[in-house]
């Protein structure tokens, strides 16, 4: 695999971040290219088609499905208010006589003389795509978004749940190796995204929303407390859309695990900052990692477009080992011997060696480590 | 029953080739095959891979194509491209070693293919859209149908959320049912559905009901969505008709779907046969080894996200897919769904719960790592073990007979009256298990990939089992389809790898009592051997590939082995790369419950076998 190497996530202090921002289906763009927008600016907009609901009118009023026609009140195309009666059978005794109300506001979709069905639409539901970041637009893409960029420090976690957010940073402790307990947790922190350590517990998740913070970012949690968080035991991850009542990204994995000191200090630095945050993960091709974006003061970014595509790993490089027996272990890459090496396993694979801060060195499989970009 | 997974377009004569270029565009990998003719026999010679580059920021399939071949001509020396083009034929230019005949790729980028089907009845035409979606190599979304319990805005809101590549609705016999069919396209018609990709072009849907219901549906459906009316899947309840609707969903793959992939116009330019989805690939193969052979056989081919399983069994070939089951961005799915204790019971040390599920979820979240210590390798092929066993069960619930058919029944019936649609997949029958996917081809010792697979499968009485060399199945099913003869001749010598013969009697025993005598006639100058199977009992004995021997065994009188209980069986049995796996653990296999002496059992059986180096 000659141009293959595991990308690592990006923890850096000044890049350039272009969002693409589409609707689901074609629309209107509410701003124009080079508007300056916020987060909470709506974008673009569309109307989703409203729900539909099926009456089988024939069955109901006990004829023939080609004869619904002939009963209806209301045609198709016409509103109708919730209870509305559209259709009506002609009884001889009006005492017999029977009626169908809709069940809901809206529209008569379509009639089936096949089925007998009629086909009730709901009024349809404005859609707003806000911009997430604060930026500037840099494309319009007609009927369907924009391009939003901005000059920001960047941090991309390796797992997240629950949707986007913004607010205030705060940090949650005072080193990446401390928990992040209930008790750290201040009614003060409302609507902020607060930063804590090495892990944190179901207790402290419940406190977090308890007290409305927008989002939490720790190097590590268990998976039964995810399992709760959730309700259920995720399967593939694929994340984003959970309703939560708040956003959880993880910096290093599942278990009690140091924040990265450099992801640590970046945070750090820019408490008291706006930050945008989006739990969404989806680890296939195509990957999509949670991430923290913290907009730079001023202008639109002029420099620093996104890092350069790397070659591979280098001697002198960081790397955070991602697997079993060292996993969490950050080091710096000391020797990439060429030949394949056979390890504990018995395979034989392409390795690199280690060299960790306390001076011990390790041969570590080169798929099981992850270079510390940014 | 299933139609033929034979290929969708008429296969002409044999193409006259000599150096063949194939390709599988996979959803992360693209890997590349060279395959030459060398004197009369089609060798698979150099290989190559490199990223998939589906997805930004290069979005143009070729990019990693051109990556995958340029490994190959590096690694050959052969020159195949000429910048951004596949030199053709071979000997282009007077140089030998320029050029290749023919290009050919299959392709599961981007997710595959992704279909939602819907039918009359769920058991009947809803079932028969579904086999057919899964032979032409789909993942099935959903099964819509009149009576799938959900009510009509559910079924509405979820046709709307789903957001398929291509839809498949079926429906009513030829003179049945109108009225359900014409209800599931007015359903499909106020949902408006979407396809995934490209947001301007209309989703493709194909109509395969009963003919008296095309016009309606044509009516409903014409407008919204690009319609395409073939033969009924179902014509009568006695007969399934696959084919031509498996066949309209390969051109609509390559019509619609793909070309709105970046970078497939191009590359559907530069093949020389239509590209194919994967799995539909891997079940052509699949298919003429059965027919080759004459033989049943289930295929398995465990990724990363998902399992396929394949049968042929009396010729007829039936494809699921699991789309949650697999081993790296699936691997908690398969804890999900099989339970820690079945996992557990696999692994032969004790391990608190809490690390071994943080241990899958940081696979899951980082799924291109490998096993680095013996106990992490345990714990994979635990996984392993269960993710197989799973993808059977749903294999077999679904490769069955007609349900609805009426059966006639003799005076001899009476004492065995099975409904009809009951799975055609029958242990016992079995001949040969191929697995596939990185866990089975790549395990560090051969004798891993065959216990993983005794273990999920259980296979009683006699069974050959094999593995897949280096996943060029997709690539060989793509070639037959144009060159039958290169596509076996390499599967033959380069694909497949033969593990051996396993054999385990029926029936329950305690620990050491005498489970069946057994007596092994060599061929050539070798020794006989004969000796007792002790229940509780693994048993290796060599037998290396193309080696066959006659092996006789006399089962206890409570003991089986495909001839009835007691009852001595002879049967020939390939060896392999691991040999006879002799099986005392009885059928169905019975793990103790107690953990010391289920750790107790495990280590036992695997250091009979080898199964693991002993760590210092």
């Amino acid at each position: 695999m000659g141009h293959a190497y595991t990308p690592g996530l990006t923890v850096t202090e000044r890049t350039t971040v272009r969002k693409r921002r589409l609707l689901p289906i074609p629309g209107t763009v509410m701003v124009a290219q080079g508007d300056r927008v916020k987060a909470a600016t709506v974008v673009a907009q569309t109307e989703l088609p409203g729900k539909v609901h099926s009456i089988n009118v024939a069955n109901l009023l006990g004829i023939a499905p080609d004869e619904v026609r002939d009963y209806l009140i209301r045609k198709e195309g016409n509103p109708v208010q919730k209870d509305d009666v559209i259709a009506e059978n002609k009884p001889f005794i009006k005492f017999l006589k029977t009626d169908v109300r809709s069940p809901v506001q809206g529209t008569i979709d379509t009639v089936s003389t096949v089925t007998g069905q009629v086909l009730l639409r709901e009024p349809p539901r404005r859609l707003e795509l806000l911009a997430y970041i604060d930026g500037v637009v840099a494309d319009v893409h007609p009927r369907q978004g924009v391009t939003i960029e901005t000059a920001c420090t960047l941090v991309q976690g390796i797992f997240g749940v629950g949707g986007e957010t913004w607010g205030e940073l705060q940090m949650g402790v005072a080193s990446p190796e401390e928990a992040l307990t209930p008790d750290k947790l201040r009614p003060d922190m409302k609507g902020k995204i607060v930063v804590g350590g090495s892990f944190l517990g179901a207790d402290t998740l419940a406190r977090a929303r308890e007290i409305g913070a927008a989002a939490l970012v720790i190097g590590g949690i268990h998976d039964k407390d995810l399992r709760a968080l959730l309700g259920y035991d995720l399967g593939v991850a694929i994340t984003g859309t959970e309703k939560i009542g708040i956003t959880l990204i993880l910096t290093e994995g599942f278990g009690t695990i140091p924040m990265a000191a450099k992801t640590f200090a970046l945070l750090s630095k820019h408490q008291g900052q706006k930050a945008s945050v989006s739990g969404a993960t989806q680890i296939r091709a195509g990957v999509i990692r949670p991430e923290i974006i913290i907009p730079a003061d001023g202008a639109r970014a002029d420099q620093g477009s996104a890092a350069a595509e790397r070659g591979g790993i280098q001697p002198g490089d960081h790397v955070r080992i991602i697997r079993d027996p060292l996993f969490g272990k950050i080091g710096q890459v000391s020797a990439l011997p060429p030949d394949l090496r056979q390890i504990e396993t018995e395979s034989h694979v392409r390795v690199l060696e280690v060299g960790f801060p306390d001076q011990t060195r390790a041969i570590i499989p080169r798929a099981n480590v992850e270079i510390l970009e940014g | 029953m299933s139609a033929s997974a034979q290929a969708p377009h008429s296969k002409a004569a044999d193409l006259p080739l000599s150096v063949i270029i194939a390709t599988d565009c996979g959803s992360t990998t693209t890997k590349a095959i060279l395959i030459e003719k060398q004197g009369d026999t089609f060798r698979q010679t150099f290989r190559g891979e490199a990223p998939t580059t589906v997805e930004a920021p290069f979005e143009d399939v070729t990019r990693g194509v051109l990556n995958a071949i340029a490994e190959v001509e590096e690694l050959s020396g052969r020159k195949i491209l000429d910048g951004e083009k596949i030199i053709t034929p071979a000997g282009a230019g007077g140089n030998p070693k320029a050029g290749v005949d023919i290009y050919v790729s299959t392709s599961s980028a981007g997710g595959g293919l992704q279909m939602m089907v819907a039918g009359a009845v769920q058991s009947m035409t809803g079932e028969s859209a579904q086999r057919c979606a899964l032979g032409a190599g789909a993942i099935v979304m959903d099964i819509l149908a009149s009576n799938d319990g959900r009510l009509p805005h559910e079924k509405i809101e979820r046709i709307r959320s789903l957001r398929p590549d291509m839809i498949l609705l079926a429906g009513g016999t030829d003179g049945g049912t109108i009225t359900h069919v014409v209800e599931m396209a007015e359903y499909i018609s106020a949902a408006e559905p979407r396809p995934r990709l490209g947001i301007t072009y209309s989703l493709p849907l194909i109509y395969a009901g009963n003919i008296q219901a095309r016009d309606r549906v044509t009516e409903i459906l014409g407008k919204k969505t690009a319609l395409v009316v073939t033969d009924n899947i179902r014509p009568t309840l006695e007969r399934e008709n696959l084919a031509p609707a498996r066949n309209k969903i390969h051109d609509l793959f390559l019509e619609h779907v793909m070309a709105q992939a970046p970078g497939y116009k191009k590359l559907i330019a530069w093949a020389g046969a239509p590209i194919v989805p994967t799995p539909a690939a891997v079940g052509f193969i699949m298919e003429a080894l059965a027919k080759r052979d004459n033989i049943n056989l289930i295929g398995v081919d465990i990724g990363g996200a998902t399992t396929d399983v394949f049968s042929v069994y009396d010729g007829v070939f039936n494809r699921t897919v699991s789309a949650n089951l697999g081993m790296s961005y699936s691997v908690s799915n398969v804890l999900a769904e099989a339970g820690l204790a079945n996992i557990m019971r696999w692994v032969p040390f004790d391990l608190d719960e809490q690390t071994l599920r943080n241990r899958i979820k940081n696979k899951m979240i980082r799924p291109t790592t490998i096993p680095q210590t013996l106990d992490e390798l345990q714990i994979e092929q635990a996984i392993a073990r269960e993710a197989l066993r799973l993808a059977l069960i749903h294999h077999k619930s679904l490769a069955t007979g007609l349900k609805g058919v009426q059966q006639e029944r003799t005076i001899s019936d009476i004492f065995e009256q099975k409904a009809s649609g009951g799975s055609l997949i029958d242990m016992l029958k079995l001949d040969l298990i191929v697995g596939s996917g990185g866990i089975l081809s790549h395990a560090p010792r051969r004798i891993q990939s065959m216990l993983m697979m005794v273990d999920a499968y259980e296979p009683p009485g006699f069974t050959t089992l094999s593995v897949d060399s280096i996943f060029m199945m997709p690539h060989l099913g793509v070639l037959s389809t144009v060159n039958e003869k290169a596509a076996t001749d390499v599967f033959v010598h380069d694909c497949l790898v033969y593990l051996g013969t396993c054999i385990a009697p029926i029936g329950q025993g305690r620990d050491g009592e005498k489970c069946a005598e057994y007596q092994i006639t060599f061929r050539g100058n070798r020794q006989p051997e004969s000796g007792t199977l002790t229940f509780g009992e693994l048993r290796l004995i060599a037998l290396g590939d193309n080696e066959r021997a006659q092996v006789t065994v006399k089962p206890v009188k409570q003991v089986d082995l495909g001839e009835g209980k007691g009852a001595p069986v002879t049967r020939e049995a390939r060896g392999g790369a691991v040999g006879l796996l002799l099986d005392g653990r009885g059928r169905p296999l019975q793990l103790p419950t107690d953990a010391r002496t289920r750790v107790a059992a495990l280590t036992r059986w695997h250091q009979a076998v080898g199964l693991y180096p002993t760590v210092k």
